[in-house]
């Protein structure tokens, strides 16, 4: 099964990382990732820019384009990674090692469609 | 990162919400301030043990104000609340709060927080470090280091600044639409004069000076998320990103100032510029222009070009004639000089900046910029005296070193023509 691992946080937080911080966060979660990378079993990763860079296109007869996020929650999405593994179980245990020391949430959602898309990189 | 870090991120993430909203409750900074840091170190002890809330600006609220309740119950000898009750009740109270606590309410509580600092009786230097000290919560010791002054004298300043804004009473009620956006105007152009305090490097360690234009970008983004539609607010935050983008290369090792075309382009942060990009693209869909806008179009054309020669110098020169309309000043027009001796030479440039002089005199990068015309015209006297000029102004050494470089080079071609 493929599943979308979600990384929500408070996104004033991680923006007030120091670089060294961030880069330690990013540092020990490429680890994980290489180790899931190894078995074949990582598809897209992605950061998202802050949600202050977002455009909401509202759909309807007449499709309003808003500025900002879609939602206003605590926590923002921003980011996600997409893997393939054998039960939920290890997708948790994925999320749980990726997560491990950090505060925010992960959220995995199992992917009911999925396209690599065309584009090269 | 220790759990420490987290926590500390946390409670810097929340203090101009939390702070903003005790403000609006307690009507007094002082109070609310203390209330705050009560609360933050309550954070510590709990926090550690029970994790962190889901939302940390409202649990710093609720319990930031049981606190001074807390207080007063103690000063009228009524019973007190044990604080493991109220910490044990945060749960469903913090669910209910934050209902209550709607994005609106924060967006005005910031602002007037913000706003506060933007006292126009205040000189820039206290409006900044009175930002500095109650929104962004840096310590006094911070501030002094960046402005390069005593402890004892910022503390001193701080508190000056403090009594004149409660003399000031901004009003606590919701403000209508045309103040909020004066209000935004006053906010936007305070955290504009931050990121230059740290950008123009009158002083202070490099690490120092990065840290304010950090803070600048940190509170345009807080800005920007409470009013998502305002195509100003992008346009400055996109403005700072990008000149904060090039901060590496500015300087060469040695501390000496690299000047844009100089610039190595592959140390500019292109994080940075993409999301300066796309803030200039949301902020371009608005079409309606203003001052900080049309200087991050600038910005975003410098920073497009791949190569200093793939500048499209026409676009910022159209770009620099509509920033004289919208905001007419010498520096403005000094700035589009620079572009005009690009597309039609450094003889065009000396005519449009040579009616400045008057108003110029005092002013560094005039005396560097005619310096540079002249030497290009071949002006050699002329021009040795303008950068004689211009490093009597400088504020720092880089600045004088920068120019002095000229000055030897002028000195050699003299010499070997």
């Amino acid at each position: 099964m493929l599943y979308a691992v979600l990384c929500y946080h408070h996104e004033a937080e991680v923006m007030g990382w120091t670089k060294a911080q961030d880069e330690a966060v990013l540092a020990k979660r490429a680890k994980v990732q290489q180790k899931i990378a190894a078995a074949g079993k990582l598809g897209p990763v992605a950061r998202l820019m802050p949600t202050t860079a977002a455009t909401t296109v509202r759909s309807g007869r007449e499709p309003v384009v808003i500025d900002g996020p879609f939602a206003e929650t605590k926590e923002q999405l921003l980011g996600f990674y997409v893997v393939d593994c054998a039960s939920l179980d290890e997708a948790i245990g994925f999320a749980r090692e990726l997560g491990h020391g950090e505060t925010g949430a992960l959220e995995i959602r199992p992917l009911r469609h999925f396209e690599t898309g065309s584009r090269a990189t | 990162m220790t759990e420490l870090a987290w926590i500390d991120a946390a409670l810097s993430a929340a203090r101009p919400k939390a702070v903003g909203a005790l403000l609006r409750y307690f009507r007094d900074l002082d109070q609310a301030e203390e209330a705050f840091q009560e609360a933050c170190l309550r954070a510590l002890k709990t926090w550690p043990v029970n994790g962190p809330p889901r939302d940390p600006a409202a649990w710093l609220i609720l319990v930031g104000r049981n606190v001074a309740l807390d207080d007063v119950r103690r000063r009228s000898k009524t019973q007190v609340l044990p604080p493991e009750e109220i910490l044990s009740d945060l749960d469903d109270a913090e669910a209910d709060l934050a209902e209550r606590l709607d994005s609106a309410h924060y967006r005005d509580d910031v602002l007037r927080l913000l706003f506060i600092c933007c006292h126009p009786d205040l000189p820039a230097v206290q409006q900044i470090a009175l930002a500095l000290r109650i929104v962004s919560g840096l310590t006094v010791g911070e501030i002094a280091r960046a402005f390069l002054v005593g402890e004892a004298a910022m503390e001193q300043r701080i508190t000056r600044a403090k009594s004149r804004v409660a003399a000031a009473a901004v009003p606590f009620e919701t403000p209508g639409a045309v103040e909020r956006s004066e209000r935004l105007g006053s906010v936007a152009a305070m955290i504009y004069l931050l990121f230059n305090e740290g950008y123009s490097a009158t002083g202070g360690s490099a690490h120092v000076r990065a840290s304010l234009c950090e803070e600048a970008i940190r509170l345009a983004r807080l800005l920007l998320g409470l009013f998502p539609g305002e195509p100003e607010i992008m346009g400055l935050t996109a403005l700072l990103l990008f000149q904060h983008a090039r901060a590496r290369a500015r300087l060469d090792p040695d501390g000496n100032i690299v000047l844009l075309e100089d610039q190595d382009r592959a140390l500019w942060n292109r994080d940075m510029i993409a999301e300066g990009l796309a803030l200039v693209d949301k902020a371009l869909r608005h079409r309606r222009p203003g001052s900080y806008q049309v200087q991050a179009a600038i910005a975003a054309l410098h920073a497009r070009a791949a190569r200093p020669q793939d500048t499209d110098w026409a676009e910022i020169d159209a770009l620099y004639a509509t920033l004289e309309r919208l905001q007419p000043s010498p520096v403005v027009t000094l700035n589009r000089a620079v572009a005009v001796a690009k597309l039609r030479g450094a003889e065009a440039a000396l005519a449009m900046i040579e009616p400045l002089a008057d108003r110029l005199s005092g002013y560094f990068h005039f005396f560097g910029a005619k310096g540079a015309f002249l030497t290009q015209l071949g002006r050699t006297e002329e021009a040795r005296e303008a950068f004689g000029r211009a490093i009597a102004l400088a504020h720092t050494p880089a600045e004088a070193a920068h120019i002095r470089l000229h000055l030897d080079r002028l000195m050699k071609d003299s010499r070997s023509a």
